[in-house]
């Protein structure tokens, strides 16, 4: 992962979607207008934090396998990093809601369930907070990040799906497959979730490789 | 098998002989309806339901983290010198299902006497309560054993637990509405077919994790 190109391509996707996203023509709709453009930078971070609680989940599991320090640090970084990004998620949710649906919390199942999800996710860091063994906390915490994240899954994706939403796509409300057949902004979108995605990774590698070396020095991290 | 009725039955008796913890729980069960009920009366229907399953979940809370949270470190040593540790799970989880059954339908009970009776179709309420009480005890046992690996006490198993069981909770909640409100719900059991299924995930989920959770 030390290689550099794409951590090139990262930035340049990202140039291309701050600018392009900016300045590109989108489609005008009713209500939406031009916060439509939040498209490029709401929807990429819950990607993006699926992607990187994906990814610790999977060290989670390769730590209670191997049982390596590496992957606890690993782990951990991916969903540090994961959390920030659903805050900016919500972040930019809530500004764009601000301006469609008139506030900035209405409660809408899919703020509700992302917000419960933020909370599991704290409580992850705040397990591991009380514990002062590496050995050990690194083992407790993977198996409530595994646990956790295998309850989260129906969360995130069965019951928004069973309740009427006011994001877009859902109880009536057009779908952004109506907008995607824009290709204008598919053309922003796509980089736009790749660069994202990209810059997550890199700034969760570079947590995780400081960390490392403090544990290889220290003996701890 | 036998190994796992006899911790079952291990903990029941201790249950059965330590009567001031099981009474503990009663009297909280108890106290809680009482002041839900000195602060709002008896409830309209949909109020009454949100606080059967509050309830339910603070009891939840309280009843399963003596789950693990109640014995010493040391003897749980003892006890995997001589059984595996899914067996030891497997009967803890039996043990909270047991008792969260009984003392959920004991604050059903408490509910309807001072809160008033809004259910219509009280099997399927109490359907609905019993599978409620297995996916809440399941999910609280696993949390408590984590806790008490942690060597903390039952503040973090709800910290942790929380976030988890809202989803459980929401279902549940729409689940029991319909069996208070005669209303023809569409998908009523799809919804109880999913509660189930993550019920079941998470035991098997346990299972898997618990060995990793006890080696030293």
């Amino acid at each position: 992962m030390r290689s550099s190109w794409w951590k090139v391509l990262s930035v340049a996707l990202l140039a291309y979607a701050i600018i392009g996203g900016m300045l590109l023509p989108v489609p005008a709709r009713h209500i939406l207008n031009e916060t439509v453009r939040n498209l490029y930078f709401h929807v990429p971070m819950w990607f993006g934090m699926m992607l990187l609680f994906g990814y610790s989940f999977y060290y989670s599991l390769m730590y209670l396998r191997k049982q390596q320090m590496e992957y606890d640090i690993k782990a951990v970084a991916f969903l540090k990093i994961g959390v920030l990004f659903s805050c900016l998620g919500m972040v930019t949710g809530m500004e764009w809601a601000t301006y469609t649906w008139g506030e900035a919390w209405s409660n809408d199942p899919k703020q509700l369930a992302t917000a419960i999800c933020m909370l599991s996710y704290f409580a992850y860091l705040i397990l591991r907070g009380g514990i002062k063994d590496e050995e050990k906390r690194a083992k407790i915490a993977a198996v409530y990040n595994i646990f956790a994240f295998a309850l989260m899954i129906p969360l995130l994706f069965v019951l928004p799906r069973m309740v009427d939403s006011l994001h877009p796509g859902n109880g009536g409300n057009p779908g952004f497959n109506a907008y995607d057949l824009d290709s204008r902004m598919r053309l922003v979108f796509y980089p736009a979730v790749i660069g994202w995605f990209l810059l997550g990774m890199w700034m969760s590698t570079l947590h995780a490789r400081i960390n490392i070396l403090r544990y290889k020095k220290e003996n701890t991290f | 098998m036998k190994q796992l009725a006899t911790l079952i039955q291990k903990d029941l008796l201790i249950e059965l002989r330590q009567k001031h913890t099981l009474f503990g729980v009663l009297l909280y069960v108890g106290a809680t309806v009482f002041a839900v009920y000195i602060m709002n009366g008896q409830p309209e229907v949909k109020v009454w339901n949100a606080l059967f399953w509050i309830t339910q979940l603070f009891v939840a809370v309280n009843s399963v983290a003596k789950s693990f949270l109640q014995e010493h470190p040391n003897r749980f040593r003892y006890y995997f010198t001589i059984v595996k540790p899914s067996t030891f799970l497997l009967a803890k989880m039996i043990y909270s299902i047991v008792l969260m059954l009984g003392i959920s339908l004991i604050s059903l009970a408490l509910f309807t006497i001072m809160l008033g009776n809004p259910v219509s179709q009280t099997a399927v309420f109490i359907g609905v309560t019993a599978a409620g009480s297995i996916s809440l005890s399941a999910v609280f046992t696993f949390l408590s054993a984590i806790a008490a690996r942690a060597q903390q006490n039952a503040a973090l198993m709800a910290i942790l637990g929380f976030p988890l069981v809202i989803p459980v909770l929401m279902m549940l909640q729409n689940l029991a509405l319909s069996a208070i409100t005669p209303v023809y719900q569409e998908g009523w059991w799809l919804l109880m077919l999913v509660l189930l299924a993550l019920a079941v995930m998470v035991v098997i989920l346990g299972l898997i994790l618990f060995p990793f959770l006890w080696q030293e």
